[in-house]
């Protein structure tokens, strides 16, 4: 509960900031301090104190994945305000909104995070979709950030759509009519026609909001129209609390009944690393390139949810924060460039040597290069698999299409290094770098001892 | 403690030198180079079983997997080839001014580390960990420093190697949870075959056998490797055609035929076929070569084919062949290569067609080369005669194959034709007239005659007296066998 009420909070703080901070650089440093309180409220949420005793009727129910998450969730905001503060209070004229806003989105992640019943799953998710719609336009007068958060709304609220009538043929579907996800998959009705059908509406609007093929076709358009730091935030930690909302859904409600519905989750993979993974190779501008292996990612991300296991648990937390680590690192890289193509990279090494190990690293964490944190993520992903013993074609043609990531992950860096460039000017202050090289360093870290992180989910707090 | 300073040794000395000055790289990297020599040589003069060869500690517990590292007759050899490599390869190319040296030789050392770890690492995870850390320095290297087509090219490596390796952990991770106490250990992946069938192994076999195909080359995994050379600056090639293709045999050696035996018995005529194809195809493609680094590559392709081949062979005489001649090969052709760099810093050209007649002007360049040349096809008294022999001989009276005649013979004319192509070679380059850029010739420097010297000298020592390192493989062929006689 600290994690809800203290982001809404702090995000009602944040709106009203504008009118009595006027420079941009104290309402970041605000923003900056309220995302520590929010990130130290969910540790001690983790460690056992609970400051609002709000009586949920088991709407919400905390458990340490969930909490676990939000954890990683708001550090990963928080690297995200230190390293592009300055460029979210650049975009447009109110500073103190957009800060807001992505309190609220917090708000909306915590609860997805922690829902136990339909509804408050519902909520949750149009909690954080809402105020990205509006940041997705916050350049207002951008044409192609119009046109992105216009494309966002409909899309969302035809998944909001699809998404409620699939709620609703479950709560017709539950034995007792009910909205709470152990009512849901037990029952004679467990597995009937009707309710597979609710099943697969909800996998539709939940594949749409974490942008798996084929719902993915918005990502490309929204990404690339957003402002960049949206859009950095969007494709990541907003794309994880999706995720969670998700494998916790499949998890506890339809565990039982995996073999009835893993068959369209292996389809949904299939064709998200297929489609993403592919079509990232032809791009042409880095920005969309991300958006594209976004996707790709997404595509491994799946893999938890066919496994649904222990190691399923344990990698894709693993999985987002190394994910999430690495793409903010990136994005804020490319928010301070002027033009996104991949020639802008050529010869970045010489100039900004910093920013370019450090980009290097993301990128082979993205790639899934071990010593870094995005191996040990999609080797835990691979490997909960495995220990089903199923899907094992589907391993192979995940390995296949890592390698296929490689080739456009790499042309950045084979720019940044083995290619010469005109030098150009980018704001890159020592602070920023030395942020850009402690999450590289971070990222190797979680690669060789990914058990720092893992373990925190198996400590049990008294 | 001697695998940690293998390990360590160059890897810390690899991070100070990224952050030297351009000048004292150089120096230090040899430096580092030569300290893991002498403790590769200390570690040859311990005890067998001594504490100090073996090295393990908990590294990710809940997946079963251990920072384990030790030295044993298979890595002993490869660690010795690595430990007498490094230092030999910066000497030769000591007067070479690379752009931003430091990174050249810090990116250097860490593939030292990366190799070392590969040839000590008993832990499938650790071992998965090592082989990338040892592609991806030389990936850096070859496309930062190399030639004109050098990225598309060694891009093409990497993406084959990565492919290679990804293929590699999929197998890795299944044999893993066929292992009884889910465990990583070199031990534990042993026993991992008596709980799968025969057509399991019969499968799995490959997602492990392409990984160390794709390195070692062998046809039709061998494409990127000509091109690769070719780029790459000739100390890294050097590192990638003595050490690394080195891996893919060792990989077979100690993490595929003992691992999956029912595999490698039903696989060897396959594989065999292959490799023979290999060689063939290479030695004919050899003798049209132009180019000296292109040569060079065809005949490596063509030398390891051999090596492959004798693995599947089975018994004791054979792989005795395969340890003692993954370190003559790696002497020779890092002789071979440090010619062609003599021969392209002088000359400025690698074509065979626009050299002629250096022998007259440069008597000592030509008479060790001409050793080293001899060594490359294998002449009695030569180190390389004794790991073919006993190769070939291996293969002759194998018993897992009911071809081995057949083999032995496609596999001999190989030998033939690589004489063919190494003496034509020589002759074109070092013999005939003179022409405009060979007239001036002048003989090489006195480091160079060092360099050159000593690579001879290790040449003829076990060429005739190669009792120390044979004894050195003995034990681990009679072990690693032991692993393999299986009840058909």
């Amino acid at each position: 509960m600290n994690s809800i009420i203290t982001s809404a909070v702090l995000g009602v703080i944040m709106m009203f900031s504008g009118i009595f901070l006027k420079k941009n650089s104290s309402i970041v440093l605000l923003a900056i301090l309220a995302m520590v309180a929010l990130l130290a409220m969910a540790i001690l949420e983790m460690s056992g104190f609970h400051f609002f005793p709000v009586e949920t009727h088991d709407m919400l129910y905390f458990d340490v994945f969930g909490m676990f998450f939000n954890c990683i969730a708001f550090a990963a905001t928080l690297a995200f305000f230190l390293l592009s503060g300055r460029d979210i209070a650049a975009i447009g004229h109110n500073p103190g909104e957009y800060f807001a806003l992505i309190f609220f989105v917090l708000c909306g992640i915590s609860i997805a995070s922690s829902f136990n019943s339909l509804l408050m799953l519902f909520i949750g998710i149009e909690i954080f979709s809402i105020p990205l719609y509006i940041l997705t336009g916050s350049d207002k007068r951008n044409l192609k950030s119009n046109e992105a958060s216009l494309k966002y709304f409909l899309m969302g609220a035809f998944s909001t759509g699809i998404m409620l009538l699939g709620i609703a043929f479950l709560y017709g579907a539950s034995a007792t009519g009910s909205f709470f996800l152990e009512d849901l998959g037990i029952g004679k009705n467990a597995g009937s026609p009707m309710m597979m059908t609710g099943l697969i509406l909800l996998m539709v609007s939940m594949a749409f909001k974490v942008s798996a093929a084929p719902f993915h076709f918005w990502t490309p358009d929204v990404y690339d129209g957003a402002p960049t730091v949206v859009t950095s935030f969007m494709a990541t930690i907003v794309k994880a609390g999706a995720f969670i909302a998700f494998i916790r859904l499949f998890k506890d409600a339809f565990g039982d009944l995996k073999h009835n519905w893993q068959i369209f989750i292996a389809i949904l993979t299939f064709f998200t690393l297929f489609i993403g993974n592919i079509t990232a190779v032809f791009q042409q501008s880095v920005k969309r390139m991300l958006a594209y292996s976004s996707i790709a990612q997404v595509g491994f991300m799946l893999f938890s949810i066919l496994g649904l296991n222990v190691m399923a648990q344990e990698g894709i937390l693993l999985y987002i924060a190394v994910y999430s680590l690495a793409t903010i690192g990136l994005f804020a890289i490319l928010t301070r460039m002027k033009d996104f193509s991949f020639q802008a990279f050529n010869g970045l090494a010489r100039q900004y040597p910093v920013a370019a190990f450090s980009a290097t690293i993301f990128l082979l964490s993205l790639a899934g290069i071990p010593l870094t944190g995005g191996f040990m993520a999609k080797y835990y992903m691979i490997a909960s698999v495995m220990e089903t013993g199923n899907f094992f074609w589907l391993v192979v043609f995940a390995l296949l299409c890592a390698a296929v990531s490689v080739y456009y992950y790499f042309k950045v860096i084979q720019a940044m290094y083995f290619k010469e460039g005109p030098s150009q000017e980018l704001e890159l202050s020592p602070a920023f770098n030395v942020l850009l090289i402690s999450l590289a360093l971070l990222i190797i870290l979680l690669g060789v001892f990914p058990e720092l992180l893992i373990d925190r989910l198996h400590i049990i707090y008294i | 403690m001697v695998p940690v300073l293998l390990i360590g040794i160059p890897l810390l000395a690899g991070l100070i030198g990224f952050s030297l000055k351009d000048v004292v790289a150089k120096s230090w990297s040899l430096f580092a180079s030569l300290l893991v020599l002498a403790v590769s040589v200390t570690g040859l003069c311990l005890a067998k079983n001594s504490t100090n060869l073996q090295f393990s500690i908990p590294w990710m517990g809940t997946l079963g997997s251990r920072f384990s590292i030790g030295l044993d007759g298979t890595g002993q050899i490869l660690c010795l080839l690595t430990a007498i490599a490094f230092p030999i390869i910066f000497i030769s190319t000591w007067k070479e001014d690379y752009k931003k040296a430091r990174n050249f030789f810090g990116l250097m050392l860490l593939s030292e580390a990366g190799l070392m770890g590969v040839f000590l690492a008993t832990d499938a995870l650790l071992f998965y960990f090592f082989w990338e850390l040892a592609l991806i320095p030389v990936y850096f290297l070859a496309s930062q420093w190399g030639g004109e087509k050098r990225i598309a090219a060694t891009f093409k490596f990497f993406i084959y190697t990565f492919l290679g390796s990804l293929m590699m952990l999929v197998g890795i991770i299944f044999i893993y949870w066929h292992t009884r106490n889910q465990s990583f250990s070199l031990n534990a992946f042993y026993q991992a075959h008596l709980q799968m069938t025969n057509d399991t192994q019969a499968w799995l076999f490959w997602f492990i056998f392409v990984a160390f195909a794709v390195k070692m080359p062998i046809f039709p995994f061998h494409t990127w490797q000509p091109d690769t050379y070719e780029q790459a600056p000739t100390a890294v090639t050097m590192v990638l055609s003595g050490l690394m293709v080195k891996m893919g045999v060792f990989g077979i050696l100690r993490w595929l035929a003992p691992v999956l035996p029912v595999g490698t018995y039903e696989w060897g005529d396959t594989v065999s076929a292959l490799c023979i194809i290999g060689m063939i195809y290479a030695s004919l493609i050899a003798l049209r070569q132009d180019d000296l680094k292109r040569l060079v590559a065809y005949s490596s392709i063509a030398h390891m084919g051999l090596m492959c081949m004798a693995i599947f062979a089975i018994n004791d005489i054979g792989t005795e062949g395969v340890m003692i001649q993954m370190f003559n090969h790696g002497i020779n052709i890092i002789g071979l290569w440090i010619v062609v760099y003599l021969i392209e810093k002088q000359f400025k050209t690698r074509k065979i067609s626009e050299l002629g007649g250096i022998a007259a002007k440069a008597p000592a360049l030509t008479a060790l080369f001409i050793i080293i040349v001899l060594a490359n096809i294998a002449l009695p008294l030569t180190n390389a005669f004794i790991g073919e022999f006993l190769m070939f001989s291996g293969i002759y009276i194998s018993k897992a194959t009911a071809y081995s005649t057949v083999f032995v013979a496609l596999a001999a004319t190989t030998i033939i034709l690589s004489a063919v192509y190494m003496l034509n070679m020589v002759q074109r380059v070092f013999y005939g007239p003179t022409n405009v850029r060979t007239e001036n010739a002048v003989d090489i420097a006195g480091y160079e005659k060092f360099v050159l010297g000593l690579i001879v000298l290790i040449i003829l020592v076990v060429g005739v007296y190669p009792e120390p390192l044979l004894h050195l493989g003995r034990e681990a062929v009679a072990n690693l066998l032991s692993k393999m006689y299986i009840k058909h």
